[in-house]
């Protein structure tokens, strides 16, 4: 047994509203430079739909992550032979048209126009070749509140074995949000795809970085990836991907995409797990027994034996405190209302998700949804999100893991119910579910109020004697141009330039007049 | 000292030098700058043909020219191989691997200078080395009549002594007098390479240096610590 501490994420699908504040505070800290204007670390797709990049979910197409082939797992892209005789040209590189060209408005141009009838208007500029576009076609959020029509939208693979036709029907549509990020594996298919050996997980806390010195550009990690999580940076030609917000988790403080998020649907903390067992459970059989063996890696923080272990294999104590506390054991492990995405792809990820309740009061008024004992709460089989679908995105299909999840979600909201409205606590919902009331109390307090200090449990790793100029770092911790004791730009460099700016307007603003 | 001496003499030194110590303080102070600069997120029209063609060619070229001018004579004639057999593998394979790259080549430099996107992410360099690149490849593949026209008259002359010159400058013991009586073709491509590896520092060339052939024994998942090892 070998016990590794992993910083893991839950996002509580249940409320996310879709503002994308996590997306905006992410870009804004960490991917404003050139060559990577098009790459959203963190991004939030509508669901039914083909996401970003386009169709990422479909493995036969971009033959993203593991596989298993003849017992043994093996990368789905092929083994190493195979990537190396592909690496002139690798034919499962998305091209930057399934992202969408990054683009901005010439701005200037609103203040820069002649006098004229009409009200002047700012139009797009691509951000590659600083050309005019006639149309914007795509974007990272292209479909947002299942824009488009279904016909494109439904291309989405957790459609597969459903009969999707009945869910064009206005009447039937369903929609949920889908906040994503890098997933941190504890398997990741993206370090097993590096030839340079860049891409590398950290001991300390499994955040999964691609070192900015030895990428080579070499491309594998970007198809490998089967979430399309690792971005490839055209000025640089190196890979960059979410960094977990290490200075940030380093420092004890959540990452900025979950400080910043407004429904609190983020939980950060740290899981404990056994390093030993993760190639059997990623090379399990069957890929709807995936979830059950991940779960079975984490390990009982509150264990003396495996805290003893854990001291050993270098844990330290106050990281082991905050196993303890972590609310990612608390609804991964003790309540099992969150689930990895895709386990399918055998990369173990480590955000896992709270399966979302959907909206159903008006069709509890018209009395045509089945409800549980007490008449008010729905059956979670009768909701509008279908769980075949929910299973597809979160359990490879298997929907008894997703059932129970939603049926303690709303076992817990009945029981709420019954105190603060009847006055008299009902268990019945609780027993069906399987769950008591100590628990249910706990859930309420996570889910329902979700406290900043039960949501975030973050022990810090004393980075700040390592860092001495932290103002710096601002912008670009991780991801400097140049080395790290250098700064990379030198107008006397005899090696290529770096050209940090973005491409902006194209005009120039006007100069500020004198002050009166 | 006349242009002859000193392009045969004593360029290939400073190119050579240039090389050697370029490479290193590049690998050594510039890692970050030291990648393929590949553009196929851009544009992948084309290129599963084009840059499969260029770079099997070109390395297969560079395989043939460091078997043939730089590995010693005897060690050919020692396998049997007479040198009119030799002459004729170098030709042939020469001209199917020289084939290759300029198919390859040319749709890499017309993707480079007129794709958009391509374009706007090129460096004058990125340009500038493909276009060298492609003027040696011609002057290369131009020596083949001549080369034929020997072969045919049963002639490994040229051959030879292209051979002893190479091996000349590299025992540092130079003989530019060794190229004197040469095709005047053959002089002009041993410049333009001699400047290829001139260049090669400078340039995304660099790549070639760290071929990750590394990954083929590796293990798969890497974990770094931040303690000090």
């Amino acid at each position: 047994m070998k016990i590794r501490a992993q910083f893991a994420m839950v996002f509580n699908l249940d409320k996310c509203i879709g503002c994308h504040t996590c997306s905006v505070t992410c870009k804004n800290v960490w991917s404003n430079r050139k060559g990577i204007e098009y790459a959203w670390f963190n991004n939030v797709e509508s669901k039914p739909g083909i996401g970003y990049p386009k169709q990422w979910e479909n493995q036969e197409k971009w033959k993203g992550g593991w596989e298993k082939l003849n017992g043994k797992l093996e990368l789905k892209a092929g083994g190493r032979v195979k990537k190396i005789v592909q690496i002139f040209a690798n034919p499962n590189l998305p091209e930057i048209d399934d992202y969408y060209e990054p683009f901005t408005y010439d701005y200037a141009r609103l203040q820069n126009a002649p006098l004229s009838e009409a009200a002047p208007t700012a139009r797009p500029v691509s951000q590659i070749t600083g050309e005019r576009m006639e149309k914007i076609n795509w974007g990272p959020n292209w479909e947002d509140d299942l824009a488009g029509e279904f016909a494109k939208r439904s291309q989405d693979p957790n459609f597969s074995n459903m009969e999707k036709e009945m869910y064009k029907q206005f009447e039937n549509t369903f929609h949920l949000y889908l906040p994503r990020i890098c997933n941190h594996c504890i398997n990741p298919a993206c370090v097993a795809s590096c030839p340079s050996g860049a891409m590398y997980k950290r001991e300390e806390d499994g955040i999964v970085l691609a070192d900015q010195d030895r990428c080579r550009g070499w491309r594998m990690c970007i198809s490998g990836c089967p979430y399309k999580k690792v971005f490839f940076n055209w000025e640089s030609s190196k890979a960059e991907k979410c960094i977990g917000c290490y200075p940030r988790v380093e420092s004890g403080l959540p990452t900025v995409c979950s400080e910043s998020c407004v429904g609190r649907i983020r939980y950060n903390g740290i899981i404990l797990y056994d390093a030993d067992k993760l190639l059997d459970a990623a090379s399990t059989d069957n890929e709807q027994d995936l979830y059950k063996a991940h779960l079975d890696l984490f390990v009982d923080p509150y264990d003396p034996k495996i805290i003893e272990q854990a001291k050993q294999d270098g844990v330290p104590a106050h990281w082991i405190e905050a196993a303890q506390k972590s609310p990612i054991y608390k609804m991964a492990v003790q309540w099992k209302i969150a689930f990895p995405l895709h386990p399918e792809f055998r990369t173990l990820p480590m955000i896992w998700y709270v399966p979302p309740l959907s909206p159903v009061q008006s069709q509890i008024d018209q009395k045509t949804l089945p409800t549980e004992a007490d008449g008010v709460i729905p059956k979670a089989s009768a909701m509008r999100l279908p769980v075949k679908y929910l299973a597809n995105l979160l359990t490879a299909g298997k929907e008894e893991y997703i059932v129970s999840a939603l049926n303690r979600l709303i076992a817990m909201r009945s029981y709420m119910r019954s105190i603060n409205v009847e006055g008299q606590p009902d268990i019945r919902p609780l027993t069906a579910a399987g769950i008591d009331e100590v628990t249910a109390k706990e859930m309420y307090r996570y889910l329902a109020i979700a406290n900043y200090e039960d949501r975030f449990v973050v022990p810090t790793s004393h980075e700040e004697i390592r860092l001495d100029d932290p103002y710096g770092f601002q912008g670009q911790n991780g991801f400097s141009f140049g080395n790290d004791s250098s700064p990379g730009v030198s107008n006397n460099s005899l090696f290529p330039e770096r050209r940090k700016e973005t491409v902006e307007s194209r005009e120039l603003p006007p100069f500020a007049g004198k002050r009166d | 000292m006349n242009l002859h001496k000193f392009l045969f003499a004593v360029y290939p030194y400073i190119a050579l030098t240039t090389f050697v110590i370029g490479c290193w303080i590049r690998y050594d102070h510039e890692q970050y700058t030291w990648k393929t600069d590949s553009s196929l997120l851009l544009s992948k029209r084309y290129m599963l043909v084009a840059s499969n063609f260029f770079h099997i060619g070109v390395l297969g070229i560079f395989g043939g020219h460091f078997a043939g001018l730089v590995m010693p004579h005897a060690l050919w004639t020692g396998l049997g191989i007479s040198d009119m057999q030799h002459q004729w593998i170098a030709i042939l394979a020469g001209a199917a691997l020289g084939i290759l790259a300029l198919i390859g080549g040319t749709i890499l430099l017309l993707r480079r200078l007129f794709n958009p996107r391509v374009r706007a992410a090129s460096r004058y360099m990125d340009i500038f080395i493909l276009a060298w690149l492609m003027l040696t490849l011609l002057f290369g593949l131009s020596t083949l009549p001549v080369s034929i026209g020997h072969a045919h008259h049963e002639n490994p002359v040229v051959m030879l002594l292209l051979s002893q010159w190479v091996q000349s400058i590299l025992t540092l013991n130079p003989q530019p007098e060794l190229l004197e009586q040469v095709d005047g073709v053959y002089r002009a491509h041993l410049v333009l390479g001699i400047t290829v590896f001139l260049l090669f520092p400078f340039t995304r060339l660099v790549h070639i240096l760290t071929a990750p052939l590394n990954y083929l024994v590796r293990a798969y998942q890497i974990v770094r610590t931040k303690r000090s090892v």
